[in-house]
């Protein structure tokens, strides 16, 4: 005998499991998958990051009791007035936001012939290699190689030692003669703190140019030289510009980065301070948390004002 | 005279693949020129050539009588129109249009003069403002028109341009492009493997297969004289008779092609006019295309013969009732062209 079912008029519509019935309730309900999606990482950045921020901003309008040692939790300006008033800041900011630049221009001219070398000349394989050439330094402790440059910069260290095989003390020495910059040794000069920073972020830089080389069509390179334009022409009125945003990105690394820095400060250099060993100072050492967090704002605002800048000066232009 | 454009026995490899193997060409100063072939013929790396963005690994290459082998683009009076535009897209298309004038710095006022006059030529007035992101693709075409003749080349490369356009554009840029060449009067060398395109524009075209070219004559002489059966075929659709049949219609088993729309459909008993082959077959099958009618025609001797006939007086249902009638098929003997075999 056989049996016939009657089929079900919905059973080609209604979805068989319970994780079935789940995707087609948000297929149809867009906004509400959305919201599911992003309110996990929207809750996390609003609390962890503006939070944290908002915090930053509450402590740096505390005072901190100069007799009682004791932080006085009631809203003043007075934290401010201290910040200002003390010129050695102003020496500070300046000294970290000079050496932020100089890193950030030195690894600008470094990364770029390197990444475009990578984007347009070199074959999958050599590309590979230099990937991980650049890539390799940070999968090792930050801290190993900063000390790994004390020995490379130190006075009897690698780099005297070779300077010395070729016979160039002399220069070595005239550099470090440099009024400012200079010092009794590498190690001990800004130069050394330039280089070591140089070092450390490079990597930060040469990504994101690269990525945009890749993304910039060979057929406009061509296009420039049709219509006339020798290769330098071509990288000033059509490569660079193109590129701009990703030498932003990167400079935006590289200069952060430096502002907040420090260990290399500490380790290298004639141990003047920089910014984030100025935070570190204060709300370690001397426990005024209300002035540590008011000079954090400082680097802050530095990045918002190179922002709006860069921004003005059309670095977004090409997105 | 001397040739705009001279390729004498110039090959370029790329590693083992010969992607121009031993060319020689002279296109002539003034003509509408096209480089006919399918992907990967060797058209684009000749057009490369004469822009200078690729070199001939031998022979040598002219361009009005100067030897330009080995000479950067930007030293050559040629300019180039790319498949995909290639307009610069941080720049307005007014900046995009005197990018040319710019680099030979032209003085601001009169590059702005040139600029409109340039836009106003290729239709596209008032829109020096915008930026190539905000046109539509036949904007864009337009736009890198007007940036490549700016410059007043006396060559201009156009590599497959019209190629992302829909059929109407496409159709209406065929007709504007050939009447900016007679307007201005130099000579274009356009890159297509649209035949209807070449057939179209060219005063003269170059079929492409395989890194050498197969024929070059007027678009007249390449479709109704193809000299190979690569020609034959890819240029129009044909019909390649050889061996037995070829025998039995005109007496020699060489290959001749012969075009559908040549081809008279007549009664299977019609007598066989002076100057003309007959041969009879049964209609297998019928596609009626609107204007015209395709019939595959299976020969009785075997084999088979497409042929079109316009649908001057018949109806579909007309032509739909022909399946399964056996016919006769009449041509002229002028339109048998003899082929050389092989080719693809």
């Amino acid at each position: 005998m056989a049996t016939v079912t009657a089929p079900r008029p919905d059973s080609a519509l209604a979805p068989r499991s319970r994780l079935g019935r789940l995707a087609n309730f948000f297929y149809v309900r867009p906004r509400l998958a959305l919201a599911a999606l992003l309110g996990p990482p929207l809750v996390w950045l609003a609390v962890v990051y503006l939070g944290s921020l908002a915090g930053l901003v509450l402590q740096s309008l505390y005072h901190l009791d100069s007799f009682s040692g004791k932080v006085i939790r009631q809203l003043t300006l007075a934290t401010y007035a201290d910040l200002l008033s003390e010129t050695e800041n102003y020496r500070i900011v300046a000294r970290t936001a000079g050496m932020a630049t100089a890193v950030t221009l030195a690894a600008a001219l470094v990364a770029f012939p390197l990444a475009y070398y990578m984007a347009r000349y070199a074959s999958p394989r050599r590309k590979g290699l230099l990937y991980l050439a650049v890539l390799l330094p940070l999968w090792s402790n930050y801290l190993v190689r900063v000390y790994a440059w004390e020995i490379i910069l130190a006075k009897e260290g690698i780099l005297g030692w070779f300077i010395h095989a070729l016979g160039l003390d002399f220069a070595l020495n005239a550099l470090l003669q440099t009024p400012v910059v200079g010092g009794p040794s590498l190690s001990t000069s800004f130069i050394g703190v330039f280089l070591v920073f140089l070092y450390v972020w490079l990597p930060y830089m040469v990504l994101p140019i690269q990525a945009s080389l890749e993304r910039l069509p060979r057929s406009l390179l061509e296009a420039s030289g049709d219509l006339g334009a020798r290769p330098l022409a071509t990288f000033r009125h059509v490569v660079l510009p193109l590129v701009m945003p990703g030498v932003v990105a990167g400079s935006i690394f590289t200069f952060s980065l430096t502002l907040g820095d420090y260990i290399i400060p500490q380790v290298f250099g004639n141990s003047s301070f920089f910014l984030g060993r100025a935070v570190y100072v204060y709300q370690g050492t001397s426990g005024n948390i209300p002035l540590a967090a008011a000079f954090t704002l400082v680097p802050i605002l530095i990045m918002a004002l190179y922002l709006t800048l860069a921004r003005k000066a059309g670095a977004f232009d090409a997105l | 005279m001397i040739p705009a454009v001279r390729f004498s026995t110039v090959s370029r490899h790329f590693g083992e693949v010969k992607a121009v193997d031993r060319v020689d060409l002279d296109i002539l100063d003034g003509e509408f020129f096209t480089m006919l072939g399918p992907s990967g013929s060797g058209k684009t790396t000749c057009l490369r050539m004469i822009a200078g963005f690729d070199t001939p690994s031998s022979g040598s290459l002219q361009l009005h009588g100067r030897e330009v082998s080995g000479l950067p683009p930007y030293e050559r009076d040629v300019n180039t129109v790319f498949q995909d535009y290639a307009l610069f897209p941080h720049m307005t298309v007014g900046e995009n249009v005197a990018y040319g004038l710019m680099i030979k710095k032209v003085a601001k006022a009169e590059r702005q003069r040139q600029m409109e006059e340039m836009l106003e030529l290729v239709q596209l007035p008032g829109l020096a403002g915008r930026r190539p992101s905000q046109l539509s693709g036949g904007q864009r075409q337009r736009v890198a028109l007007a940036r490549a003749l700016v410059n007043h080349p006396r060559v201009l490369l156009l590599d497959e341009p019209l190629g992302a356009l829909d059929l109407k554009l496409r159709q209406q840029m065929q007709i504007e492009l050939k009447a900016i060449q007679k307007r201005i009067g130099i000579t274009f060398v356009f890159v297509t493997h649209d035949q209807e395109e070449a057939l179209t524009m060219s005063d003269r075209i170059a079929v492409f297969n395989r890194g050498r070219i197969e024929q070059v004559g007027t678009p007249a002489e390449v479709y109704e004289r193809p000299n190979s059966a690569f020609v034959a075929g890819f240029v129009g659709v044909s019909n390649l008779i050889s061996g037995p049949m070829a025998q039995t219609i005109n007496g020699s088993p060489a290959m001749f092609s012969v075009r559908p729309e040549k081809i008279h459909l007549a009664e299977p008993g019609a007598a066989v006019p002076d100057g003309c082959f007959g041969v009879a077959g049964r209609i297998r099958a019928v596609v009626y295309l609107g204007m015209v009618t395709r019939y595959q025609v299976d020969l009785d001797g075997g084999g088979e013969l497409a042929v079109v006939e316009q649908n001057l007086r018949s109806t579909s249902m007309d032509a739909l009732a022909a399946q399964g009638r056996p016919v006769k098929l009449i041509w002229e003997r002028q339109f048998a062209s003899p082929v050389a075999a092989g080719g693809g």
